[in-house]
C-alpha cells in the first residue's frame, strides 16, 4: 500500500484528446509536498507516513509545529495529514513527493471536505418530494409529512430522516481517473468531479477497488526522480498526450 | 493568473497553435469543416451556415450554427477550440444588432435574410493586413 498525497482542488476545466474527445477534469495542485514523520509499529503501533504540503508563514505556525518541521528539517507547512502505508512503503522524512507519484490512466480515490449547505430542509438534503402546492396545503409547502406512527411506538424512530446541517463532511470519491499530470506545475488532472471546494485540500490515495497498474512508482514517486531523465515521467509531462489517449479509448 | 488559468492559457496555445480561428462574430456566414469518423476511416464533412450565437469564455468558448437544410431549420454547436474542427472559414459578414440572434428561429424566407456588413473596425483592420 503506497502513501497518497495532500493536493489542493485548483477547479474545473476540459481538455481534448487526440481524438478530439472532450474530457472535463478537475485540476489538483501539489506543492512542496514532504515527508514531515513517520509512525513505526513498535512505537506508535501501526505504519503510516506523515505528509506536509503547502507554504506556511513561519509567524502563522505555532510552537509546537515549528519544533515539529524544525525537527523533520523542512519548511513549515500548510496542511499536514497522515497515510497508512505497508511496512515496506515507508518513507524517509524529508523526502519530498511530487505529482509523478499517480500516472496517466491510473484511477485514484479522492477525499475531501464537501461544500458545507448550512441548515438545509429535507427536500434539499433528503430530496422529499415535500407537499402539495395547493389542496389545502398552508405554509408548509417544502415540509416532510408524517414522522412515525401513533402511540404505539408513541415516538420517532433514531435516524428519521429530517431538516438539518447539510454538507460540511469528509466526502471520498472512488475509481477517479487520471487524465494526466504536469510535473512543472505540479497538477494532476482528474476526470470528472471532486469532492469540496475550490482551494479546498484533498486527499488523493490509489483506488482501493482496483489493480494499480504497472509502472506506478513504488514506494512513491519522489521529486527528484521526475527531474532525472525518465522517459516515462517526461512522457507524462505533456499532460494529455500521454493521459487522454488512454482516456479516449474509453468513450 | 491563478493556477487554473495558467493551465487553460497553455491549453489553448497548444489548440490555437495548428490552426487558424477567424475573428468572426454572431451574424456571420460561416463555413466549418469538421472530422467525421465512419468506422476506421476519417473525413471531412462542411457544414455552412449562420452563427446565431457565440458563448463562453477561453477553452469554454461555443458557437451555434444555424442553416435550413431541406426547409427544416438545423442548429449546431461546436466547441470553437474543438481539434474535431478542422477549420472555420468566414464566408460572408452580417450586419446585426444583437449578440444572440436567436430570432432567427421565428423566422422563415425573406424577413430571415441578413444584410451584408461593409463597414466596421473589425474590417478594417482585415482590409489594413492584406494591404
Amino acid at each position: 500500500m503506497r502513501t497518497g498525497l495532500i493536493a489542493r482542488k485548483e477547479g474545473m476545466t476540459r481538455v481534448f484528446d487526440e481524438d478530439g474527445v472532450h474530457i472535463p477534469v478537475t485540476v489538483l495542485k501539489v506543492e512542496s509536498c514532504q515527508v514531515t514523520d513517520i509512525r513505526t509499529k513498535d512505537k506508535d503501533g501501526y505504519v503510516a507516513v506523515q505528509l506536509g504540503v503547502g507554504v506556511a508563514k513561519a509567524k502563522n505556525t505555532s510552537k509546537a509545529m515549528r519544533g515539529h518541521f524544525g525537527k523533520a528539517k523542512v519548511e513549515p507547512k500548510s496542511k499536514v495529514a497522515e497515510f497508512r502505508v505497508s511496512d515496506d512503503a515507508v518513507l524517509d522524512i524529508g523526502a519530498e513527493l511530487g505529482v509523478n507519484h499517480f500516472i496517466a490512466g491510473q484511477f485514484v480515490d479522492v477525499t475531501g471536505t464537501s461544500v458545507g449547505k448550512g441548515f438545509a430542509g429535507v427536500m434539499k438534503r433528503h430530496n422529499f418530494g415535500g407537499l402539495r402546492a395547493s389542496h389545502g396545503v398552508s405554509v408548509s409547502h417544502r415540509s416532510h409529512g408524517s414522522t412515525g406512527q401513533n402511540q404505539d411506538p408513541g415516538r420517532v424512530f433514531k435516524g428519521k430522516k429530517m431538516a438539518g446541517h447539510m454538507g460540511d463532511v469528509t466526502v471520498t470519491t472512488q475509481n477517479l481517473k487520471v487524465v494526466g499530470v504536469d510535473l512543472e506545475e505540479g497538477l494532476i488532472l482528474i476526470r470528472g468531479a471532486v469532492p469540496g471546494s475550490k482551494k479546498g485540500w484533498v486527499f488523493v490515495n490509489d483506488a482501493v477497488k482496483r489493480a494499480l497498474p504497472e509502472g506506478v512508482p513504488f514506494p512513491a514517486g519522489l521529486k527528484s526522480d521526475a527531474k532525472a531523465p525518465e522517459a516515462p515521467a517526461v512522457e507524462a509531462t505533456n499532460d494529455d498526450a500521454a493521459g487522454t489517449d488512454a482516456a479516449g479509448t474509453q468513450e | 493568473m491563478n493556477t487554473l488559468q495558467k493551465f487553460e492559457q497553455k491549453q489553448l496555445e497548444k489548440l490555437k497553435a495548428d490552426k487558424e480561428i477567424p475573428d468572426f462574430s454572431a451574424g456571420d456566414t460561416i463555413r466549418v469543416s469538421v472530422k467525421v469518423r465512419e468506422g476506421t476511416r476519417e473525413r471531412v464533412q462542411a457544414y455552412e451556415g449562420v452563427c446565431i450565437s457565440i458563448k463562453g469564455q477561453g477553452i469554454n468558448t461555443s458557437f451555434t450554427v444555424r442553416k435550413i437544410s431541406y426547409g427544416e431549420g438545423v442548429e449546431r454547436v461546436f466547441p470553437l477550440y474543438s481539434p474535431r474542427l478542422e477549420k472555420i472559414e468566414l464566408v460572408r459578414r452580417g450586419s446585426v444588432r444583437r449578440a444572440k440572434l436567436y430570432y432567427m428561429r421565428d423566422r422563415r424566407g425573406k424577413s430571415a435574410r441578413i444584410a451584408e456588413r461593409t463597414t466596421g473596425h473589425s474590417i478594417e483592420r482585415r482590409e489594413d493586413k492584406k494591404a
